[in-house]
């Protein structure tokens, strides 16, 4: 009964990549994308790892998708901009055929590149992977027994903040890498709401946005001991970020710059805080001092939520915050006015 | 088998005979219209007759409770989604199926 189901579930995830990555219709790949996404998740459930899935439902389908759509939507704005100076009567445009064009003998030599990388990390995988003994219990036996002293009773949770609690530290760093890297790269598009639309979203935003913030809380606390946590937690504040973006909320009053940096900044300075802090009195990377380890790992994980939570968002916004409307590409002039 | 589990039975049946009623809309109807039509509304009775079920096996009230709140939030995105997403279509021109051409 079960095995009919995961091969099916197994078909179906295979089938929608295939069709994400082959399918010429951009919109409709991203659309298999998430539901790819979504099988993904059903899949990790059935490896009985909910934490997983939860995270890859929310922020792999749920937020990459979003992402994805709102990547769509520039690409053919851009387009039809390139469409109209084109069809002007004046000379064509040679940005149009320079830029974006690839000969068809370069694409064959990038698509041979890309797969022969992807193959070699499926190689490298596999040869790490083929040598271990097949059944056996990994580290999870030792981290059931210590799981008492790890300050948390979700053992995943004392995974990724206690015994491996510099792989969590890192990602946090390369989250404000990410969102670093897109801040430099342009402004933020000034979101244009619909606005007959907006009676219906404001009004189911209005109680759906608290709720959110509620269940963000309620998700950060249950990771101590259930699957949840900072990652999750962070999902679902950034995803109401999202919203609010589409809703053309707080266009006339965003934050100043420093305030979004500091919120970006927040989770890793905790971390690394709590870091040193506890480094100090143990000697040893995030080993927090005994009995005590519980308290701190929730205080990195609010910091973490909240800027997991700002990231997220500010990845949808595309760009560094701005207040004034954009007409071409705006000089620089310095952010926080 | 016990009562319950009859009518969660029941209930569960009910529910995929919804969902299948609204994939099966979702494929064979015409426009995009009428597909989101069966798709909101035949989804969100399925929806809810599995959270029912569900909530007949929940290990407590706190589980009922949350089984009700996915499905009155599934309820308002969906309903919600639906006017946005024909609002977006009717904007950019498409028009209403209203008959077979022949």
């Amino acid at each position: 009964m079960w095995a009919l189901f995961d091969i099916l579930l197994l078909l179906g995830i295979v089938f929608l990549a295939w069709r994400a990555l082959a399918d010429a219709d951009l919109f409709r790949g991203v659309m298999q994308f998430i539901g790819l996404g979504l099988l993904v998740a059903v899949a990790w459930v059935r490896l009985r790892a909910p934490d997983v899935a939860l995270a890859e439902a929310a922020v792999g389908s749920g937020l990459t998708g979003a992402l994805l759509l709102a990547a769509l939507a520039r690409g053919e704005r851009r387009q039809a901009r390139t469409a109209q100076t084109a069809s002007s009567p004046e000379q064509p445009n040679p940005a149009q055929t320079g830029a974006g064009a690839v000969s068809p003998k370069r694409e064959h030599l990038y698509r041979a590149f890309a797969a022969a990388v992807g193959w070699l990390i499926f190689g490298l995988a596999a040869w790490a992977v083929w040598p271990l003994p097949s059944a056996s219990d990994g580290l999870a036996l030792e981290a059931r027994t210590r799981l008492s002293e790890s300050g948390v009773s979700n053992p995943v949770t004392a995974a990724l903040l206690n015994y491996r609690g510099y792989d969590t530290l890192l990602e946090v760093a390369v989250l404000l890498l990410a969102i670093v890297g897109v801040w430099s790269l342009r402004r933020a598009d000034v979101a244009v709401a619909d606005s007959a639309a907006r009676p219906l979203f404001d009004s189911l935003l209005r109680w759906l946005l608290p709720l959110l913030m509620v269940g963000a809380g309620y998700l950060l606390w249950i990771g101590s001991f259930a699957p949840g946590g900072a990652f999750q937690a962070g999902a679902l504040l950034g995803g109401g970020l999202v919203l609010g973006r589409l809703a053309g909320w707080g266009q006339r009053k965003t934050p100043a710059a420093h305030y979004w940096r500091a919120g970006l900044a927040l989770g890793l300075l905790a971390f690394a805080g709590v870091a040193a802090l506890v480094m100090k009195h143990t000697g040893g990377l995030l080993q927090y001092p005994a009995g005590q380890a519980g308290p701190w790992i929730l205080a990195i994980e609010a910091a973490a939520t909240l800027s997991i939570g700002l990231t997220l968002g500010a990845l949808f916004a595309g760009g560094r915050p701005s207040n004034e409307p954009i007409s071409a590409e705006p000089q620089e002039s310095p952010d926080h006015e | 088998m016990s009562p319950v589990n009859l009518l969660c039975f029941l209930l569960l049946a009910g529910s995929l005979f919804f969902f299948t009623a609204g994939t099966v809309g979702l494929l064979r109807f015409p426009d995009l219209y009428t597909r989101l039509h069966a798709l909101t509304k035949a989804d969100n009775l399925g929806l809810g007759l599995a959270v029912l079920a569900l909530m007949l096996r929940a290990e407590g009230w706190a589980e009922v409770f949350k089984l009700g709140l996915i499905w009155l939030l599934v309820m308002a995105a969906s309903a919600t989604l639906c006017f946005l997403i024909a609002r977006g279509a009717r904007q950019r021109g498409q028009l209403p199926w209203t008959q077979r051409p022949s």
